[in-house]
């Protein structure tokens, strides 16, 4: 049905913009005249008008937190690719495993509990004091659409994974 | 080009290529390279790296000379020369026996290293080369911070969680692709071999059927009424359903 299929890669492609504004856009932490994200720490002066924008610590934690946004964004694009792929060459009456598979890599990672993407966002949440100093702060809207991103990744993969081609 | 036409289309011509070989050309100057910034942990030993590019070849009197500027400091002193051949080490200074050359004037390389770090080892570096004729050109300097423990860089952690990752999973795919394969291949042979056995099995009685109906005729006799004749016929029955005799009664 048309209807199934375009509402499923609607599903995946908001997915995939959600993981690309999250990791890209400078608000994961915002307080007064301060944002900051995955790569760089942005304060404006009291009069608003001038910027300065430092890159962030190298602290490995941080490093983890971007290595796995950057690999879900990278497994959400591969289980794209491999969708369209399938769509064409499986059988009829097959499953799309690989891109389920794919998908739900893009939610987590690795199969070990370190590397999900809920864990780079539960990471960050802990472990953000070592390289923000500032104690005056409230969370941006990228680090809430990482947040949403984790569920709505999950439940894609498993829809791809239930799914059955049909003639 | 027409007689009487002027003569000065050749010197703008000749303006381009001249303006083209002075610009595009190299110019007469030394370059220098060498790192921006360079870690260091105490106690351990560092590599200073200084390289050039000349328009000139390798001289045997080139010179490389590095200078050291304190952190805060505002004097540069003098810790190293070579010159004609042979490098001179500072044997007085703070670098007292602590320098090393390991450069190579072939190979454009001015190197040096320095052994057992320390704290006031830090501030910056400068490498000067001189390539007679050539001999103008900028210098180039590198900081040296020295560090209780060297920090990772920047990237290691970031390329190796997603390399180790990526690895990882292509790694299984292949695993599982590679497998699949086998088990495929050998369940298409198992298939092969069992429909070859039935093709088999179907054969044999086949031909034993033939057999046994060429050498047992089946015999039927039909007694008919009296207005009509009995008959007898021999029949042959290729199927082979055993020997069976029919007999019609009929009246």
């Amino acid at each position: 049905m048309l209807l199934l299929l375009l509402s499923i890669i609607v599903l995946h492609v908001a997915v995939l913009v959600l993981l690309f504004v999250s990791t890209i856009v400078s608000q994961w932490i915002v307080g007064n005249g301060h944002a900051t994200d995955l790569w760089q720490n942005c304060s404006t002066s009291s009069s608003g008008n001038v910027h300065h924008c430092f890159s962030s610590s190298p602290n490995e934690w941080l490093q983890s937190v971007q290595a796995t946004m950057i690999l879900s964004i990278i497994f959400s694009i591969l289980s794209l690719f491999l969708f369209f792929c399938q769509l064409f060459t499986l059988t009829k009456g097959g499953r799309f495993y690989i891109t389920g598979i794919f998908q739900i890599l893009a939610a987590c990672p690795s199969p070990s509990p370190g590397l999900c993407v809920m864990s780079a966002a539960a990471i960050y949440t802990v472990r953000h004091p070592e390289w923000h100093l500032n104690s005056d702060y409230s969370y941006g809207f990228a680090y809430i659409l990482a947040w949403v991103a984790f569920p709505l990744a999950l439940l894609s993969g498993v829809i791809y994974v239930i799914l059955r081609k049909r003639e | 080009m027409a007689p009487g036409a002027p003569s000065s289309s050749p010197s703008p011509i000749l303006a381009v290529l001249l303006f083209s070989s002075l610009v595009l050309s190299p110019a007469q100057a030394i370059v220098v390279y060498t790192d921006r910034e360079v870690h260091g942990a105490v106690g351990s030993r560092v590599t200073l790296h200084c390289s050039f590019w000349s328009s000139e070849w390798v001289s045997d009197d080139i010179s490389f000379t590095w200078r050291y500027q304190p952190e805060g400091g505002r004097d540069a002193i003098s810790i190293f020369h070579y010159a004609k051949g042979q490098p001179y080490i500072d044997e007085v200074g703070t670098f007292k026996e602590r320098i090393q050359w390991v450069g190579d004037p072939r190979w454009k390389d001015g190197s040096i290293v320095i052994h057992n770090l320390d704290y006031s080892d830090n501030g910056t570096f400068t490498c000067d080369v001189k390539n007679p004729p050539d001999i103008v050109g900028k210098t180039s300097q590198v900081t040296l911070y020295v560090f209780e423990k060297v920090p990772t860089r920047y990237g290691v952690v970031l390329g190796a969680v997603i390399g180790g990752v990526l690895g990882v999973v292509l790694l299984l795919l292949l695993l599982f692709y590679v497998v699949r394969y086998c088990w495929l291949r050998r369940q298409a042979a198992l298939q092969r071999r069992l429909s070859a056995m039935e093709k088999g099995k179907l054969h044999k009685p086949g031909k034993d059927a033939s057999k046994r109906g060429r050498q047992t005729p089946v015999l039927y006799a039909q007694c008919w009424t009296t207005a009509e004749a009995p008959k007898l016929s021999v029949r042959r029955r290729p199927r082979g359903w055993g020997s069976l005799a029919r007999i019609r009664n009929s009246g």
